[in-house]
């Protein structure tokens, strides 16, 4: 009985940590930007700093009519955005804060975080082509062609840690960390940051929901909650590959006192990893479509496999 | 604690918080949102014209090359996981490592092929490189 208390706790704080993260994000989204674009309106509500804003962003969501298009497939309409909320809930449950503070920990967490994060990327494709919408049809067809090609690199670097560490448990590969990682594989690590950024079709990598050629995408057939929860999807998200970034690239809660303070370490590196992925979105402008692929093929894939091959030679050196 | 099936039934637990999450969202948003259909908003949206012809249109599959590499690809990555694992046996870590050197080098053949026929690039076969008349 106490192990179905531990479950149902522990799968109730997983959620917490779902409705928390993300949203610590795109209030820091929101003030980042703001300030590196000089932007105005998102320092008005509330007073001071426009602290507010996030919050009148989710009850105008929650006021907002829920539109099912007649010519929508409308079963598949309106499961989509679940599969988001549902995948990013998964992965973000087997990401270790300590080393015995996880919501989760199986023996290939590692693997489990890849299988689920493709899962959102199929609700995104539902989306768009449930809406009997042209936008979304085209603009879900290019969520699938960067899927394909920007999974491939991110599977690719995932391996090469894994490779690194002996472990394909992230709990092992941060045990097994240390700053030689930071040099050895920092290849593998810009690599993960690009790639993960383009997997959540964040810019520069917003081909798919382009606003200026595709209105919203896959998405410009929903409205209100509907719409929110894939808002929260693409944050939580964020959240999920920050934090697994900061996992395997920089050892997750490895730091002074970290078995005090392990959990902040996690939080600050993950923070850093967000906050890059919000940079890079003000920084860069769109890339197109073709520009996109090659990115993915002759850049990033090449790159992955280098360091994959760095870290194979690397390991056999050492272990000699 | 929450290892060996512990861990997995937590997982279980989490899908089934993922959607108490969504069913409690859209009973929320049933209370709270107004209902007012009306034909003018259940329209496909096209930028304000009238719709023409069904959503679902024909469009160029153009990335096809890309899936076929992606699936080659990401079949050749399954392998590299176990790899992982055996990698620092001193049995098996040089040998495997040559192996998976000529595996991978293969299929990097592949790619580069693909590269240079000019099926890398978006754009239409007419501008492809010679020799890429396929």
């Amino acid at each position: 009985m106490s192990d179905f208390l531990e479950i149902v706790l522990r799968s109730a704080c997983v959620l917490a940590a779902f409705l928390v993260l993300p949203l610590l994000v795109g209030q820091t989204e929101h003030k980042v930007m703001a300030h590196m674009q000089g932007r105005l309106g998102p320092m008005e509500a509330g007073g001071f700093h426009g602290w507010a804003q996030l919050i009148a962003d989710g009850v105008k969501f929650a006021q907002k009519e829920d539109v099912v298009p007649l010519a929508a497939d409308k079963s598949v309409f309106r499961v989509a955005p679940a599969l988001g909320i549902v995948s990013y809930l998964f992965a973000l449950a087997v990401i270790p804060f300590g080393p015995h503070f996880f919501g989760a920990n199986v023996p290939g967490s590692l693997i489990w975080v890849l299988a689920v994060s493709g899962i959102g990327t199929v609700g995104t494709l539902m989306a768009g082509w449930s809406s009997g919408n042209k936008y979304s049809l085209l603009g879900g067809m290019r969520t699938a062609a960067q899927l394909v090609s920007y999974e491939l690199p991110l599977i690719l670097v995932s391996a090469s840690f894994a490779i690194a560490a002996g472990s394909l448990s992230l709990v092992g590969i941060a045990h097994a960390w240390n700053p030689w990682w930071l040099i050895w594989q920092l290849p593998g690590a810009l690599v993960f940051l690009v790639a993960a950024t383009a997997e959540l079709q964040r810019p520069p990598f917003d081909m798919p929901v382009a606003d200026s050629e595709l209105v919203m995408g896959p998405y410009t057939e929903y409205t209100g909650l509907r719409f929110a929860l894939f808002l929260l999807a693409e944050y939580a998200g964020i959240v999920v590959m920050s934090f697994l970034l900061a996992t395997l690239w920089l050892g997750g809660w490895t730091g002074p006192f970290d078995h005090a303070i392990g959990w902040l370490w996690v939080l600050i590196k993950g923070g850093i990893f967000s906050f890059l992925i919000i940079w890079i979105r003000v920084a860069w402008p769109r890339l197109r479509e073709d520009q996109l692929q090659r990115v993915a093929w002759l850049g990033l894939v090449p790159i992955a496999l280098l360091q994959l091959a760095i870290t194979a030679v690397g390991v056999v050196v050492t272990s000699q | 604690m929450s290892t060996g099936v512990t861990g997995y039934l937590v997982l279980l637990g989490v899908g089934v918080a993922g959607a108490v999450l969504f069913v409690a969202a859209m009973a929320s948003r049933r209370l709270l949102a107004p209902r007012a259909p009306s034909l003018a908003k259940l329209t496909t949206y096209e930028s304000g014209v009238d719709p023409a012809t069904g959503g679902w249109a024909q469009n160029h599959f153009r990335y096809i090359t890309y899936a076929f590499l992606y699936v080659v690809f990401a079949v050749d990555a399954v392998y590299l996981f176990p790899w992982a694992l055996v990698l620092r046996d001193h049995d098996l870590g040089v040998a495997s490592l040559v192996e998976m050197a000529i595996f991978i080098a293969v299929v990097l053949v592949g790619l580069l092929h693909a590269a240079r026929r000019g099926m890398l690039t978006w754009a239409d076969r007419e501008d492809a490189p010679e020799g890429a008349d396929q």
